[in-house]
């Protein structure tokens, strides 16, 4: 129990079908990169939940901080014209 | 399931300072406009320990769950019952891996969490200290037990933290095979000979309590969950849960031909409601506290399980790291 080496984490990332992107589903505790790959099929996919996994070491991952959400995000926020409804075209013209 | 650890007392909290009052009012807000917390965002500490102690006894109840019905693995009375029980096993051994990991995000190791449930400092639900005596007990729990637990779990896809609900979302679609193939097995044998249809009752007879008392202690005595209310960890009571669970499962059983083992237990026309009787407390009371039928037994199968896995784990590090060494070593004396 204790004194004991920690197995790494690694972050689960699976793609349900051809056609959709790899999406995060978990996250897995394993000595390499073969055995994570082994038990991600094991814990992620015993329904046919996905056709390709992907594995990332947990500590690869650059997160960006929530503290920092307002100055990251909200610049955004008031550019509304960069969304298509911001424009108004006359009915007359169509679909556009 | 397994919201019994939200009953648990908390230690009192020292006076906060005015900045961390602040913060508590704006996550209540956040709470209160039903948006997740996730890992990195700030949270009042006694929401952390809530969670941890929350999340990790929930993943030691699907741990420890999985000894009970392992025992009739190799007694399984057919082919076909034997890859589902292995299949719901290995399921309940996935559920634990979810909420591990959903536990670890509060930053916590899951060293710790598996010392905790080793040292008995952590606890798992009550039901799994009671024996799996027949193949019937194998229909009883996946029809009672998973049904229980799925009356707790359904609102906790929609918990206030974010790790937790997702986690409780895979659960929930696994878990209704597991209530209906447990089902299954006690329309089997309800519709089978005299001597199954009486292991089907003798199961029923002794499963029914256990499984009312998963609920955990009924809202009077449990001052604890106030505070889980407004966090929106919990957003229905033990007494409104168990209440869904006995008028969901009282007419299935009428189904079966079985007889439930509560003389009181009648239909309250006025209210809709399956009424039933008292349920025995202090006995609920001495699992928890560790006197079982079965507490001592479980607690040393996983120590042992632990123990005689350790050569795996130094083993599987061991060869990453030689792998690891060998991949490095040409490209160091190329690099030369």
């Amino acid at each position: 129990m204790t004194g004991e080496a920690k197995l790494p984490l690694w972050e689960v990332f699976i793609r349900a079908r051809n056609g959709l992107a790899h999406k995060h589903v978990g996250s897995l505790h394993a000595a390499d990169a073969k055995m994570a790959l082994q038990a991600a099929r094991d814990v992620y996919t015993r329904r046919g939940e996905g056709l390709s996994i992907w594995l990332v070491p947990s500590t690869a991952i650059v997160a960006s901080d929530p503290d920092e959400k307002g100055m990251l995000f909200e610049p955004a926020e008031s550019k509304i014209y960069r969304h298509p409804t911001f424009y108004e075209v006359p009915d007359e013209v169509g679909h556009m | 399931m397994y919201t019994q650890a939200l009953d648990a007392k908390d230690a009192a909290k020292p006076p906060a300072d005015p900045e961390d009052l602040a913060r508590e009012r704006a996550f209540q807000a956040r709470i209160d406009d039903e948006v997740r917390i996730e890992p990195n965002d700030w949270m009042p500490a006694a929401y952390r320990r809530t969670l941890i102690r929350q999340i990790s006894q929930h993943a030691h109840s699907e741990v420890v769950g999985m000894l009970p019905e392992g025992n009739w693995i190799t007694r399984a009375p057919t082919l076909r019952r034997k890859a589902i029980l292995l299949a719901k096993v290995q399921d309940e051994g996935g559920h634990g891996l979810y909420l591990y990991a959903a536990a670890e995000t509060l930053n916590i190791s899951r060293e710790e969490l598996v010392d905790q449930l080793l040292s008995g400092a952590a606890k798992y639900s009550s039901i799994f200290n009671y024996p799996t005596l027949s193949w019937a007990d194998i229909g009883a729990i996946g029809w009672l037990v998973d049904g229980a637990a799925i009356m707790n779990q359904i609102p906790l896809c929609r918990c206030s933290y974010g790790p937790y609900a997702r986690a409780m979302i895979r659960i929930c679609k696994e878990e209704s095979f597991h209530q209906r193939q447990g089902y299954e097995i006690m329309l089997t044998l309800a519709r089978g000979t005299a001597e199954q249809r009486a292991m089907a009752q003798d199961a029923l007879n002794r499963w029914w309590w256990p499984s009312l008392m998963m609920f955990g202690p009924p809202d009077a005595e449990s001052s604890h969950s106030d505070q889980s209310t407004r966090w929106r960890i919990k957003r229905f009571s033990n007494d409104e849960l168990r209440q869904k669970f006995v008028d969901a499962t009282v007419p299935q059983g009428h189904f079966l031909g079985l007889a439930f083992p509560d003389p009181a237990l009648q239909f309250d026309d006025a209210a809709g409601h399956w009424r039933f009787g008292p349920i025995d407390w202090v006995e609920f009371k001495n699992v928890v506290a560790g006197n079982g039928p079965c507490n001592r037994d479980r607690i040393r199968q996983r120590r042992e399980a632990h123990e005689e896995g350790r050569w795996v784990r130094e083993a599987a590090l061991a060869h990453a790291a030689k792998r690891a060494a060998r991949a490095a070593a040409p490209a160091a004396a190329a690099a030369e």
